[in-house]
């Protein structure tokens, strides 16, 4: 990625040498490229923050008892991994891929509105600094879950007005992010580069950007809401005012519950892309691919109370949550069988990106398993907020959505370094990840149906077996990630010549631009026949 | 090669071992049963989906494995060219459709009878605070704090040098049991005082958010009498592992007995209607 820099040096006339020099063409840097490699970045040092805030939350439940902190400062580790890792780990790491792929994917030479493109990747880190930041208040940081639920998140010291700000300028970030990507898409196609001719990256990405266009306001609505209950005496969400804490609860999963598909749709377009580059055959059911991001996309907009069945709501309320969000299995099933005909008859072979391609395959659905099952509204009145649900939602987030993110870094590593990664390294670092994940992740479906609520810091002894074997594993992921940084910068720093290709018979324009990727690439559009 | 492929193909088996295990295997790795008309239906319900997504995950991955397994480069596979095929998509839309339709059907069935709190004989008002249980049975005047015992209490304290494993029921004992009657149908008002709780108690198949302000219903009749323990299901601040529930169910007569001990100043059942009159045992004397 740095040579890629580089190279932009003798391209850009930026000839000013020195630090600072350095620092003001990233800060200042206008090009999809550079903005896309920031956000990557941004991305890998934020995995090892949450990572970290993970690693802390296991080691306390590793056996039974209180071994470090008090329990508030579990809590803040809880709450603060969950909010880094969605918004400032996987949204930004697609945020990256999309900003360095979609010109390239679309032969358009560079995003639409470049300048909105740098403040959106420049928000990011000072909003994730005031997050982390506020650990260190008075009172401690947010403490009471991601979900940010009243009355208990009210109760958060001096650091609730800036976890509300972080969080509104996360937002704004996305916003404009998705503003930027819709405009690229629509205007800047290459000729010939019809709608139901975009790589499938490209069309989850547009599905998505709708999605965080009508979600991300939602929440910056409600965490306002919180904002002015606290400070300025409303009661929007205090009964004895007149207002109703559930009320929350419906605003937050309005935007949760399209944000946990804004987070896997751009997985699924990565996985779209790689399966059929290496099993060598058309990906299967473009065409339904499509209309199934799109109805999943759909779908996630009128199903948020599925993550509250327990609030009391009225039978009809449960009855269509629970049937609406079934039928998400429907499409979720196409996306799966037709990845899977995909692989079917082809000629397979199984670099890094495949693996963890495939690996995605098997594990999320897996997640989408148990998914199915928290639908169904009696069962789910067991399963909710236990240990079931955590495995859940890890399944598909990291074997989903990181997994996804792991397949596009090395898929795409070679054409934006220019050099190939280190295949041997490369897949220790997947056995590593995919075998210590499900070490981790799966034991505690077993934790939660034998009744172990989550977010608890302790824990009767009777969960203690199933706990440490979950610690061990997510200790063991934790560290297999360095070797994922290992390789990363050893590819940055040289290895093998990767050609403009790449791999045997890639599909895209991002193929026919040399490797690494110029720093200024389609300036004249290519003709799309 | 053939190595990942062995790899994959164990770790196959042992997520589908892992994953069916639960149907074979008792508490530990399953939900329980549970002691309740609608904790056994829930049981029965999550037992029949497991084994819907148990089969067809066992068709799903062994097409996958199979894909993976057969068509490999490096075993001279030729790529085929086809892209779509109309029929197998109308196929795999359809019949995905039908197993749903046909898991919605139970599923609502049992959650219409889950929602019906009429004919109880028994209102308990449960509220939540940060962090112990408040219990009131409402027509009988009894009311009581249940709160974590002590000993779990000092051995959950950082540094307290006590050992989890010593401690009997560790952070699931309380030290005031709620005591409710076995065979009867049992109305729970939910509510808080401060911020959300949940009131869990997973062999009743009961979970309820309390939320301050608004009271929620719900209802279990016990068919087995024993104690039952449970916890706090939603995040409520520093203490949320520490509120557990536990809860006795004891024989009607029992029951009367604990109540007048608890000095109820009302009868212990409510009346039910007209027609369950001979039911009634005689414990309302």
């Amino acid at each position: 990625m740095s040579s890629t820099a580089a190279d932009a040096h003798g391209h850009h006339g930026h000839e000013s040498h020195g630090f600072v020099a350095w620092c003001m063409r990233w800060i200042t840097t206008t090009n999809h490229k550079d903005i896309g490699t920031l956000y990557l970045l941004f991305s890998l040092a934020m995995l090892f923050v949450g990572g970290a805030m993970a690693l802390y939350v296991r080691a306390e439940l590793a056996v039974p008892g209180i071994q470090f902190q008090n329990p508030h400062f579990f809590n803040q580790m809880t709450t603060v991994h969950a909010l880094i890792m969605v918004f400032g780990m996987i949204m930004p790491a697609f945020a990256g891929f999309a900003n360095w792929l979609i010109p390239l994917m679309i032969g358009a030479p560079d995003m639409a509105l470049p300048r909105l493109n740098n403040w959106s990747f420049w928000l990011l880190p000072f909003a994730a600094a005031l997050l982390v930041m506020t650990l260190f208040f008075d009172g401690g940081g947010p403490a009471g879950g991601w979900t940010l639920y009243p009355p208990l998140v009210l109760q958060t010291g001096d650091a609730l007005p800036f976890v509300i700000f972080a969080v509104h300028l996360l937002g704004m970030s996305s916003i404009m992010a998705a503003i930027n990507i819709i405009v690229t898409i629509m205007n800047l196609r290459a000729p010939g580069m019809t709608l139901l001719r975009m790589p499938l990256f490209v069309w989850t990405w547009l599905i998505t950007a709708y999605l965080l266009l009508l979600a991300m306001p939602v929440l910056a609505g409600g965490v306002t809401m919180l904002l002015t209950d606290r400070f300025f005496g409303t009661s929007f969400f205090e009964a004895a005012g007149g207002g109703d804490p559930v009320l929350f609860q419906h605003i937050f999963w309005f935007f949760g519950h399209p944000e946990v598909y804004i987070i896997i749709l751009p997985a699924f377009g990565i996985i779209s892309e790689v399966i059929p580059t290496f099993a060598r055959k058309p990906l299967f059911g473009y065409a339904s691919m499509v209309y199934a991001t799109a109805s999943i996309a759909f779908l996630s907009l009128v199903v948020w109370a599925h993550h509250m069945f327990t609030v009391g709501m009225p039978l009809g309320g449960q009855l269509f949550f629970m049937l609406t969000t079934m039928i998400i299995a429907v499409p979720t099933g196409v996306k799966v069988f037709n990845w899977t005909a995909t692989l079917w008859k082809g000629s397979l072979s199984f670099e890094t990106p495949m693996l963890f391609a495939l690996a995605f395959l098997f594990l999320f659905t897996l997640g989408g398993f148990s998914g199915l099952m928290l639908a169904i509204v009696p069962a789910d009145i067991q399963y909710h907020d236990s240990y079931f649900v955590v495995a859940h939602f890890h399944y598909v987030l990291v074997t989903g959505a990181l997994f996804g993110a792991f397949a596009g870094a090395y898929y795409w590593l070679p054409k934006m370094t220019g050099h190939m990664y280190d295949e041997r390294l490369a897949k220790w670092h997947f056995w590593l990840t995919t075998i210590s994940v499900n070490v981790t992740f799966f034991p505690q479906h077993f934790l939660g149906l034998a009744g172990m609520p989550r977010r608890i810091p302790d824990y009767a002894t009777q969960f203690a077996d199933f706990n440490l074997i979950s610690s061990l594993g997510a200790f063991t992921m934790g560290i297999s990630q360095l070797l994922f940084v290992y390789v990363i910068v050893k590819c940055i720093r040289g290895g093998p010549r990767a050609t403009a290709k790449v791999w045997d018979e890639p599909r895209g324009l991002e193929w026919t631009v040399p490797s690494p990727a110029p720093h200024h690439t389609f300036e004249t559009p290519p003709v799309v026949k | 090669m053939r190595k990942i492929l062995s790899a994959i193909g164990a770790a196959c088996m042992a997520s589908a071992v892992l994953w069916a295990a639960p149907a074979l295997a008792d508490f530990e790795l399953n939900m329980p049963q549970g002691v309740t008309t609608m904790s056994r239906d829930i049981y029965s319900l999550h037992m029949q989906i497991l084994i819907v997504c148990a089969v067809i995950a066992a068709g799903v991955y062994s097409a996958m494995i199979y894909a993976i397994v057969r068509f490999r480069k490096s075993k001279g596979a030729t790529p085929a060219k086809f892209s779509h095929s109309t029929m197998a998509e109308i196929i795999w839309t359809v019949i995905p459709c039908i197993i749903l339709i046909a898991m919605a059907v139970p599923a609502a069935r049992t959650l219409v009878r889950l929602e019906d709190t009429r004919d109880s004989e028994l209102t308990l008002k449960i509220t939540g605070y940060q962090w112990q249980w408040h219990y009131d049975y409402i027509d009988q005047g009894v009311a009581f704090f249940s709160m974590l015992d002590r000993e779990s209490n000092a051995t959950r304290q950082p540094d307290s040098g006590l050992d989890p494993f010593e401690v009997e029921n560790y952070l699931l004992e309380v030290n005031n049991h709620v005591v409710v009657p076995v065979d009867t149908k049992v109305r729970l008002l939910v509510t808080a005082a401060d911020v959300l709780h949940a009131w869990w108690m997973p062999d009743f198949g009961v979970k309820k958010d309390a939320i301050p302000g608004f009271v929620n219903e719900t209802w279990f009749e016990a068919t087995e009498t024993g104690v039952f323990r449970g916890q706090c299901a939603e995040l409520c601040g520093m203490d949320h592992g520490f509120m557990p529930i536990v809860v006795e169910v004891v024989s009607r007569e029992d029951f009367a007995a604990w109540l007048l001990r608890m000095g109820a100043t009302g009868p212990a059942f409510t009346e039910r209607e007209p027609a369950d009159q001979e039911m009634r045992t005689a414990s309302n004397e």
